[in-house]
């Protein structure tokens, strides 16, 4: 089922949380809106629920138009961020509640609806949990448990509203895996939120950056990551470093030396801007070419599969963060103090709405 | 909390072991005496004066027509009062915990008026607003409709004095569970009724259990709002209470202390039941995600 929202607005006594948003999200796609908190996005899932009206524009489900229908007629999966698994009722009743408060000539037989929350359950891989209380089920199984849930009733759509923020980390990981596997297996159409943006790079088909209630960019996790749309964008996705650049006749000033290769531009005000690049595409040499600028490691971190280096360089104002291989790492016998030499080639400047 | 303290449990820490002897004997000393003079002496008091005169006399002013009249008046006023409050209670618990609305805040504030105001007050406020002197009161004494000094005011008095009951005992549990269960019935499809029955009152079973059982006490023990409105008709607008009192001021001790003995009797089966119920309270408060 594809969606599409037109013109959603919905403003809250003092802000607006949701400034004249359109989306379209094709059928058995899996959608990430990916914004900071409070940035309007699970504002928006919600309305897609029915949980909350918009003010103004019109939610389309498959050609219909479900603006106005009440939640309970939506037929859309919700899973929360807190599970809200039904306490007092057992796993098996969870995931049967969808199906058993249909109305009565809508309704499966009894075995129908065991025969389904079985296999659902086993989809989930929590077929033996039939019996428990959410009380008695970790994190991680509770959140499958909803999943079921919300799958039973065969939603036109399944919205996920930070689903896995409230995991540890390495159960967010597992979970985030399954589900995607899980999607490719049912592709149902799903969107959901996070605040994470390796979660949604690594789970969503498509992501859409959202600020302050306003869509910023839209595109595949590649796209969106390496030619972000706006400092915003480049900001949010992964680590970066940011400098106060200057544009002053057309070149851009960064630190005391620039990459002069940097094209022009016509204006010759001077202009402040920043200049972003990913600690990655910072490249560090022993060898001096003209086109780096000295430096001195000042830190060395182990993070993980990478090296973070924290360089220090005169003219920057804050110190420079490289990420490098352990390989080069060893190849090049970087010790705290080394002076080395940076490469800036891959810095991108934005000033308001030019980008240089 | 109560994690809390099983943890810090060990007994080195437990700061009441490290004060003297002296202190502890002193404290203990002090409560128990406390709890000998207000509560186990006057209760011993009371059966020793209902059973002073031997068992014969104690049966006889319990099965007195009059008493019995009045045992039947305050369990029908119960009867009646604790469904109406728990229905009220229910419904403003919601309202107050799951809406944001203006002027929920006054709404709050005056639930507890019940309990701020003296229950004469209560009493009076309702007589001057339904008694025969007043329009409406007369309107209703001409349409052969009793309210003041009979048992339609007798309910009403209880149901202002016990309606906060049952929707404090609910506002906080109702608070600390939040929406997202219902939001989540709602989404897969449950209609208004079923949404209630299957997710919202099993949250709330032994919560309302619970207060409804401080609704019942309160509803059978009270005096002063009760006092006001019944008229002290004999065998006929008395409630337990008012009886005790009446037999009381007739001199009448034996059997006004056998009459008090059944609200002993009641008040003690309240707590029993309470305590257990609060134990499960506790299980439904702990068992939140």
């Amino acid at each position: 089922m594809s969606i599409e929202l037109r013109n959603i607005t919905k403003r809250f006594p003092g802000y607006t949380a949701l400034d004249n948003i359109s989306l379209k999200v094709a059928t058995g796609e899996l959608v990430a809106l990916l914004g900071p908190s409070g940035c309007g996005k699970t504002t928006l899932l919600r309305i897609i629920a029915g949980l909350e009206t918009a003010d103004t524009g019109s939610i389309i489900l498959e050609n219909r138009d479900t603006t106005n229908l009440p939640a309970r007629s939506k037929n859309v999966g919700f899973v929360f961020q807190h599970y809200a698994l039904f306490r007092r009722l057992n796993v098996f009743d969870n995931v049967a509640f969808g199906l058993s408060v249909k109305p009565a000539a809508e309704r499966p037989s009894k075995q129908e609806i065991a025969d389904r929350v079985m296999h659902l359950l086993k989809l989930v891989q929590m077929d033996w949990a039939a019996k428990r209380y959410p009380s008695q089920l970790s994190g991680g199984q509770r959140q499958r448990i909803a999943l079921a849930r919300a799958l039973a009733v065969n939603p036109k759509v399944l919205l996920l509203d930070e689903p896995f923020s409230a995991l540890d980390a390495k159960v967010r990981l597992e979970l985030r895996r399954w589900l995607r596997k899980l999607h490719d297996e049912i592709h149902v159409t799903s969107i959901f939120v996070t605040h994470d943006q390796e979660e949604a790079l690594e789970l969503a088909d498509r992501i859409v950056v959202i600020n302050k209630g306003k869509i910023e960019q839209e595109g595949t996790p590649q796209e969106v990551y390496d030619h972000p749309a706006n400092s915003f964008v480049y900001n949010f996705l992964g680590n970066v470093n940011v400098f106060h650049g200057r544009v002053r006749n057309g070149k851009v000033v960064l630190g005391q030396r620039l990459p002069d290769e940097h094209r022009e531009l016509n204006g010759h005000e001077v202009k402040t801007g920043q200049a972003f690049i990913r600690p990655h595409d910072i490249g560090i040499s022993r060898i001096r070419n003209g086109n780096n600028h000295p430096g001195v490691i000042r830190d060395i971190r182990l993070t993980g599969s990478q090296i973070t280096l924290e360089l220090e360089s005169a003219g920057f104002d804050r110190p420079i963060e490289a990420e490098i291989s352990r390989e080069s790492w060893r190849n090049l016998e970087l010790t705290k103090g080394d002076e080395v030499f940076i490469t800036l080639d891959k810095v991108r400047v934005f000033t308001g709405d030019f980008e240089i | 909390m109560q994690q809390r303290q099983n943890h810090t449990a060990s007994p080195s820490r437990t700061p009441a072991k490290n004060d003297p002897p002296a202190v502890q004997a002193v404290l203990i000393g002090l409560t128990l005496l406390f709890f000998a003079g207000f509560i186990f002496m006057p209760l011993a008091l009371v059966f020793s004066q209902a059973l002073s005169k031997g068992w014969q006399l104690y049966l006889d002013a319990i099965r007195e027509p009059v008493a019995l009249e009045a045992v039947k008046l305050t369990l029908l006023t119960a009867a009646i009062v604790v469904p109406i409050n728990a229905v009220f209670g229910v419904t403003a618990a919601w309202a107050i915990s799951k809406f944001t609305f203006k002027g929920k805040t006054l709404l709050v504030s005056l639930l507890d008026l019940p309990f701020a105001v003296s229950p004469v007050i209560a009493g009076l406020i309702f007589v001057l607003l339904l008694g025969s002197r007043t329009p409406f009161g007369s309107w209703l004494g001409e349409h052969g409709i009793k309210i003041i000094f009979a048992t339609p005011g007798i309910v009403i008095a209880t149901l202002f004095v016990t309606f906060p009951f049952v929707a404090r005992e609910l506002i906080p549990l109702m608070e600390s569970q939040g929406r997202e269960e219902e939001e989540a019935a709602i989404t897969l499809g449950a209609g208004g009724w079923r949404l209630f029955r299957m997710v919202t009152l099993p949250n709330i079973g032994w919560g309302l259990m619970y207060g409804m059982v401080l609704c019942t006490a309160r509803s059978i023990g009270e005096f002063g709002a009760v006092s006001v409105v019944s008229g002290h008709i004999r065998g006929m607008t008395n409630t337990i209470p008012l009886h005790v009192e009446i037999l009381y001021s007739e001199y009448n001790y034996t059997a006004s202390f056998a009459v008090a003995s059944i609200l002993v009797f009641l008040a003690l089966l309240t707590i029993g039941v309470k305590t257990t119920l609060e134990k499960r309270l506790e299980g439904s408060h702990n068992t939140r995600h």
